[in-house]
């Protein structure tokens, strides 16, 4: 059984989270170099000077040359180290921050760095609360105030141990010299600021959650871990794999073929709304508009797959599926999609009734698959899931896109749609227009009411398909006036 | 434009129990068998045949790890910044922050678009999740989980309910609703349940079902009308911490990313894992397809965002940088999938040009870590939401 360790503990055992300690500390120990490190000074106070004091302005400058960055990322840089505890502010010292100015800071002591291996305790807070109050009463402020009243409640039955290393550790330090009391001093109180952060002020060391799993942890490695690595490695090494030049080479291509259409590369037409207020943009493109833009039906070339995924792209191949009378395919398609993505309980239903409509002899809407699927598909029909129709759809998607797609794309009907499609003029809003957008903006339909909308429309469509079988049902009955027989 | 993948798992009758079920493909010493995932767990903990010590299996799999890495390599026969020199050079960026999101009490842990393209869904670790329309920068729903720590969130596709989970191990299903005095709560359905914190939770193409993420190291496929647990997925050794869903029509699988340092691909259907790449040196914070569906990339507490090729089965890029010591939380791609955006522990994002292997520009402004990075369905903005109790959007 492993005890978890439920102190806050930094070293890198447990929390690779703070991986980027070890990484700072490079960089510290490049920066303390007498020669190529920060520029350092000694600073003055009433009558001590204390050495090795480095302004921030070096700091940053230095950061900037090293990693060859600007200076705003050196100075977030360099806040990063001050807000770690690597690096401390003598002046305002409860605000971790670089200042690009001459104000002073000093490398913390390795003692206080945050990787040392103990974890940072209440009791030493307590100590040291302890021994400030005892050096002058008053001096705490008051978040100190607070968590010095709660630690002596909970840690009442040590607060003499408490007291008396206080004591002691007080006693010794008036033993040194002023300057390194001074040093000590200042140190360890940025030891806490770090560790303990004031009130309202964001803290470096917070890292959110603890993992469940210590990746760090000798886990028994049993028989059994082996085996299944070895069988998944072996299936690794049999898996078909491509050669680089292929597939990157598809990949690089991929970008180019979508740059134009990518508002981070190229400006979208008229206008990226975040940019200028203006809706226009995406009232163009709403899901399911009469006309769509000339770069929309440009994506519907770029593959199968983008004309699908678009509901308007769809509607168009459909439209032309329907003038070639092979609108089957798509409708068993979609069929067979609503099965996979749908609710567990209507799989069953749905299956029957697909298997009712296109797949079954003399099924009013047939669909042409070869002999060996449709037998594996008419067995696994018998005990139905989700995936029974996968190697069917499979097929039919494939002759879609190898086959139809391209006469698709051929076809007067696209050919139509190429035509109308709109090319939006670039808005040219001046800084007053702006401002007026900005204030016109107003909510959309929320996508509840898309929905309803959309129930509706389909449920009149429904009802529209009823009239007319009612209708035709009704001549052929005799009981309409029968049309003139034409000769 | 590149073919599709087709993972192909087979459905049949098991070789050893003869159940009819979706089968794995599996090879024993160059001999192809088809078992049903049951046979195969059995199979595993047959072993100690033949008087074999834990000490020779150890040896036994290093080395086929080892011919795996050759296998990789012989098909390696250029890399992506060779290819990506006949591509031209970005120019400057003008990325800006245009809209600050206000509200959150606490630190926001994730966000989701919707796919309208302006609204979107985000939770912070008081339990409180938002849906904003972020044009207007109007609130128009809100929910209070009793649980802290909400990691996890995301929009149905038809933008008529949210998904959220956290703490409290569940993944719940809300259905949004228009009016305003209705309390959300009360048609809360709990779909899924693990052992352990959910780290990620996603819909696949409609509402019905949920794809979660745990710390329990498991990944789970839910039906969410029944809280169903459709398919689960073992194999990280320690917490997943994020997951994403192919993008492409007829694939089927997804991609997760652990605290193992392993990002596996998934068959969705089988449960089996189909490729794993183990080359990142700390936590895999977050995963994201590559638009096309051939590739992916990863952000990790190294301080690097690797991009790996399905195709090719290896790493093809790593993105760091000297400067950037803190470890990225998250990743996402630009629409054309030429830009990489990434956010990191020093509360910077960095955007990536995932051809050359640079770095093109460093967006500022947040206060703390960014905790998600997610652009937006038509790629006209990039919204991050940051500990700093803030969501940006910048385009």
């Amino acid at each position: 059984m492993t005890i978890r360790n439920t102190l806050r503990d930094h070293g890198q055992r447990y929390r690779p989270r703070m991986a980027c300690l070890k990484k700072t500390e490079k960089v510290l120990l490049e920066m303390q170099d007498p020669k190529t490190g920060v520029r350092s000074q000694p600073q003055r106070l009433v009558i001590t000077t204390i050495p090795h004091a480095i302004t921030g302005e070096d700091i940053i400058a230095w950061l900037a040359d090293r990693f060859q960055v600007d200076t705003q990322e050196a100075r977030t840089f360099g806040s990063m180290l001050v807000a770690l505890g690597y690096i401390y502010p003598l002046q305002d010292h409860k605000r971790l921050v670089i200042k690009p100015d001459v104000s002073l800071y000093r490398f913390q002591t390795p003692y206080f760095w945050p990787t040392q291996q103990w974890p940072v305790e209440d009791t030493d807070y307590a100590i040291y609360l302890a021994k400030r109050n005892i050096r002058k009463k008053g001096i705490l402020e008051l978040h100190e105030q607070e968590h010095y009243n709660r630690l002596h409640k909970w840690m009442n039955h040590k607060w003499d141990f408490i007291v008396m290393q206080a004591k002691e550790q007080y006693r010794a330090a008036k033993e040194r010299k002023k300057p390194d009391r001074v040093v000590f001093d200042c140190q360890e109180r940025a030891y806490w600021v770090v560790h303990r952060p004031p009130p309202g002020t964001v803290s470096a060391m917070d890292y959110g959650l603890d993992r469940l799993t210590d990746p760090n942890s000798d886990e028994a490695k049993t028989p059994d871990f082996y085996e299944r690595i070895m069988i998944f490695t072996q299936q690794s090494i049999m898996r078909p794999r491509v050669k680089s030049s292929v597939s990157i080479g598809a990949l690089v291509k991929y970008c180019g073929t979508y740059n134009n259409h990518d508002p981070f590369l190229f400006k979208c037409l008229p206008s990226n709304p975040w940019l200028t207020d203006d809706v226009t943009y995406w009232n163009l493109n709403m899901p399911c508009v009469e006309i769509p833009t000339k770069m929309r039906v440009e994506r519907w070339t770029f593959s199968f797959a983008e004309l699908l995924s678009d509901p308007r792209g769809r509607d168009d191949f459909r439209l032309f599926l329907k003038k070639e009378f092979s609108g089957e395919n798509l409708a068993f398609w979609e069929g067979c999609e609503d099965l996979k993505w749908g609710e567990a309980a209507t799989i069953k239903e749905k299956a029957e009734h697909i298997y009712k409509t296109f797949l079954a002899r003399g099924a009013p809407r047939w669909i042409n698959i070869d002999g060996k699927t449709m037998e594996v598909t008419v067995k696994g029909l018998k005990h139905p899931h989700r995936y029974v129709l996968d190697p069917a759809q499979t097929h039919i998607y494939m002759l879609m896109k190898k086959d139809s797609y391209g006469r698709y794309q051929k076809s007067p009907v696209f050919k139509d749609t190429v035509k109308k499609a709109i090319c939006p003029e670039e808005h040219n809003f001046s800084v007053a227009q702006l401002e007026q957008n900005a204030k016109k903006r107003r909510p959309s339909l929320s996508p509840i009411i898309l929905r309803q909308m959309e129930k509706e429309q389909r449920a009149k469509m429904a009802a529209n398909v009823d009239i007319t079988q009612v209708m035709s049902k009704l001549s052929k009955q005799g009981k309409e006036a029968p049309p003139p027989p034409k000769k | 434009m590149c073919d599709q993948t087709f993972v192909a798992a087979t459905f049949g009758p098991c070789e050893s129990c003869g159940k009819a079920s979706p089968l794995m493909n599996i090879y024993i010493k160059t001999e192809a068998i088809n078992f049903c995932s049951f046979c195969v767990e059995l199979m595993t903990c047959q072993v100690l045949q033949g008087g074999e010590s834990v000490a020779s299996l150890k040896r036994e799999s290093d080395n086929l790890k080892k011919k795996l890495e050759e296998e990789r390599g012989k098909l390696n026969d250029i890399e992506l910044h060779q290819v990506a020199e006949k591509s031209e050079v970005l120019g400057a960026f003008a990325i800006k922050t245009r809209r600050l999101l206000k509200g959150h009490g606490n630190k926001v842990l994730c966000m989701d678009w919707c796919k309208d393209k302006r609204r979107l869904v985000s939770s912070s670790q008081d339990g409180k999740v938002i849906v904003w329309d972020a044009f207007t920068l109007n609130k128009e729903h809100g929910v209070t989980l009793p649980c802290t720590w909400v990691m996890a969130c995301a929009y149905a596709p038809s933008g008529c309910a949210v998904a959220c989970g956290g703490l409290d191990n569940k993944c719940s299903v809300f259905p949004l609703s228009l009016d305003k005095n209705e309390n959300l709560n009360a048609k809360k359905k709990s779909v899924a349940m693990h052992t352990n914190y959910v780290s990620g939770c996603t819909f696949t193409s409609s509402d019905m079902q949920i794809l979660t993420s745990s710390g329990d190291g498991t990944c789970a496929l839910w039906d969410v009308e029944s809280g169903q647990l459709l398919q689960s997925f073992h194999g990280h050794t320690a917490d997943v911490l994020s997951l994403d869903l192919a993008p492409s029509e007829t694939g089927n699988t997804f991609v997760s990313g652990g605290s193992d340092m392993k990002a596996n691909i998934w068959d969705m259907r089988s449960g089996q894992n189909i490729q794993s790449f183990e080359t990142h040196e700390s936590d895999i914070n977050c995963v994201k397809y590559y638009p096309s569906g051939d590739a992916f990339a990863s952000a990790s507490d190294d301080a690097t965002c690797r991009f790996f090729d399905l195709r090719a089965d290896r790493e093809v890029a790593i993105y760091q940088k000297d400067s950037i010591i803190f470890g990225a939380s998250s990743v996402d791609f630009s629409l054309s999938g030429r830009l990489l955006f990434a956010g990191y522990n020093d509360y910077t994002i960095n955007v990536w040009d995932v051809l050359k292997g640079t770095r093109v520009s460093v967006l500022f402004g947040h206060e703390n870590r960014v905790s998600r990075l997610r652009v937006s369905p038509d790629g006209t903005a990039l919204c991050s939401a940051s500990w700093d109790n803030t969501l940006r959007i910048w385009s």
